[in-house]
């Protein structure tokens, strides 16, 4: 099979991966052979079964919540692109314009 | 005397009878790395500088008859793991300029127990692959042959294991990823139960599968070394609370009595005959040591295939949203062809109208692998089984093929899929001077008689003295 071209565009939209029109091509075809494979999973009858999350069956682990030594403001800063007065700055997602 | 060709025991006596220092030894590695390294291209960052002042902090130690499991010894680590200080890049574009603040569990643990570390391993990016062919760095080679491939994704580990670079290599397996370069290297790679080791700082690919662990040259060293890692870890709730048994107190104990299975299933079409063979005649070799053979028919491993590769492209289009090059890394626009594949194929599948279709079956037949593993080892105690179904293959053999890392881990997915443990080791070599790996593979948390066995054959039959032409 092959997956549709828009529907690669829109989940990459959902993944806010930018792709050029070559890589959309290609992974059309492409994941299109991956998902023909995967259909051999309706081969197996999982008629009554519960899928397995977690291998070996821990549910729900907590931990006191104790205060601890962390990062420093600049150790938390120190991979960031652009930072202003001890903040990571980001690309304006709001205009004045309305 | 050849400091490059030792394990962690011999290294540690050496250490203590005062034949070389820490500095000797790890100047030796270095050397190595530097002699070599041009035809095997393991490495991201070789960290020079840092495991010489390392090494001299740790003959101080030794000098003051300090003792700790790994004191002076020279470790490479997985450029995956999150290194305090020292570049981390997954062998992504995305992260090549990524300082780490902070260890990974692991590496903090390694380095409480003395480590040297000489240097970060390529890897297929973001471990994405096995064949190292995925690395935005380019490929690793295979030291046994170097138009060959060292497997992956911790193909960097094994090729530094296997050329002498390094005494002992720390990887990760989401399945497959510690076992087939082990096997296509000729070394040994154990792959703990899932939840045994920490995955704190691992930079991650599929959380509900990954899996850190030694490769090292003897089993032995592989045992030394999960006894550093493994435990509860605060810091990564899948960890098991289960205690922790002494890896090393039954490394020679009679496996007579041994109930082994072998699945025909695991001898797939097309299967290399020179890796079935081998991995038959060592099977005998285990007979011959007085375990009892047992055939069994497990899952058909090609719809281990298809469960594998619905979990982990959905937990890595999950896992990789987090870059997004504010806090750290690049931007999106750097990931590497294969990455933007899962993405895109993972989200599909974790999309709206798909989710039961896709995961909600994968996980749905990964408890029928889960159930039929249970069934087996009623039967038996451990089961035994080709690692790769193939030879390592030659550069450039992952281009273009979608699958390739499926397909070539197929012999070691389901096993990862059910979070058992494995262990693989060289069993032979092929006419044309290639390694051949057989995996053992026991039930949850059974790394024990896993490593038992695995001593106990290694004793019989072994390739230590064996070493690539480079």
């Amino acid at each position: 099979m092959i997956l549709d071209k828009a529907k690669v565009k829109h989940v990459a939209k959902l993944a806010s991966l930018p792709l050029t029109s070559e890589e959309e091509e290609k992974f059309s075809k492409e994941l299109g052979e991956t998902l023909d494979y995967v259909e051999k999973l309706n081969e197996v009858n999982t008629t009554g079964l519960e899928g397995t999350n977690q291998v070996t069956g821990l549910v729900n682990v907590t931990r006191e919540d104790v205060v601890g030594p962390s990062f420093s403001q600049e150790e938390a800063l120190s991979n960031a692109k652009e930072t202003y007065k001890g903040y990571i700055k980001v690309k304006a997602i709001l205009s004045e314009e309305m | 005397m050849d400091l490059t060709n030792l394990t962690i025991t011999s290294a540690k006596k050496g250490l203590k009878d005062k034949k070389f220092s820490s500095l000797e030894l790890t100047q030796a590695y270095l050397d190595r790395i530097d002699q070599v390294e041009d035809k095997v291209k393991a490495f991201v960052t070789v960290s020079s500088e840092q495991a010489l002042i390392d090494a001299k902090k740790a003959d101080e130690k030794l000098s003051k008859g300090e003792d700790t499991a790994l004191l002076g010894i020279p470790v490479s680590i997985k450029d995956n793991f999150n290194t305090s200080g020292i570049l981390t890049t997954a062998s992504s574009n995305v992260l090549r300029d990524y300082i780490p603040p902070y260890d990974a569990t692991v590496v903090r643990k390694l380095k409480e127990a003395g480590m040297v570390m000489l240097g970060k391993t390529n890897l297929d990016a973001f471990a994405h692959g096995s064949s190292t062919e995925t690395s935005d760095f380019g490929a690793s080679r295979n030291p046994w042959n170097t138009e060959h491939l060292p497997g992956g994704s911790s193909g960097g580990a094994a090729a530094s294991m296997a050329s002498g670079e390094t005494v002992v290599a720390i990887g990760s397996e989401t399945a497959g990823s510690i076992r087939q370069p082990a096997s296509w290297c000729g070394v040994v790679g154990l792959k703990p139960t899932y939840g045994r080791v920490s995955r704190y700082g691992v930079i991650a690919m599929a959380s509900s599968l990954d899996c850190p662990g030694p490769i090292s040259s003897t089993v032995e060293d592989s045992a030394l070394i999960l006894q550093i890692l493994a435990g509860k870890d605060p810091m990564d709730a899948t960890t098991s609370p289960k205690d922790v048994p002494d890896y090393l107190a039954n490394l020679n104990k009679d496996i007579s009595g041994l109930t082994i299975g072998v699945s025909d299933e695991y001898f797939i079409e097309g299967i290399d005959p020179e890796v079935e063979k081998a991995v038959r005649d060592a099977i005998k070799v285990f007979e011959k040591m007085g375990a009892k053979l047992r055939k069994i028919k497990l899952f058909d491993p090609t719809h281990s295939v298809a469960v594998y590769t619905i979990l982990q492209r959905s937990e890595v289009s999950s896992n990789l949203a987090r870059y997004d090059g504010i806090r750290y890394g690049q931007t999106r626009d750097k990931f590497g062809a294969e990455a933007k594949r899962r993405i895109i194929l993972g989200t599909y599948a974790l999309s709206a109208g798909y989710y039961d279709q896709f995961y909600n079956k994968a996980l749905k037949v990964r408890t029928v692998i889960v159930n039929d593993f249970n069934q087996a080892f009623k039967e038996v105690d451990l089961i035994l089984a080709p690692t790769s179904p193939s030879l390592a293959m030659k550069v450039g053999a992952s281009a273009d093929s979608p699958m390739f890392g499926e397909l070539a881990d197929m012999l070691v997915e389901p096993s990862s899929i059910a979070g058992l443990p494995g262990i693989s080791l060289p069993v032979g070599f092929s006419k044309s001077g290639l390694p051949i790996g057989m995996q053992i593979i026991g039930p949850q948390f059974s790394e024990e008689l896993i490593i038992n066995a695995a001593y106990k054959f290694e004793q019989e039959v072994s390739f230590k003295e064996r070493k690539p032409k480079l």
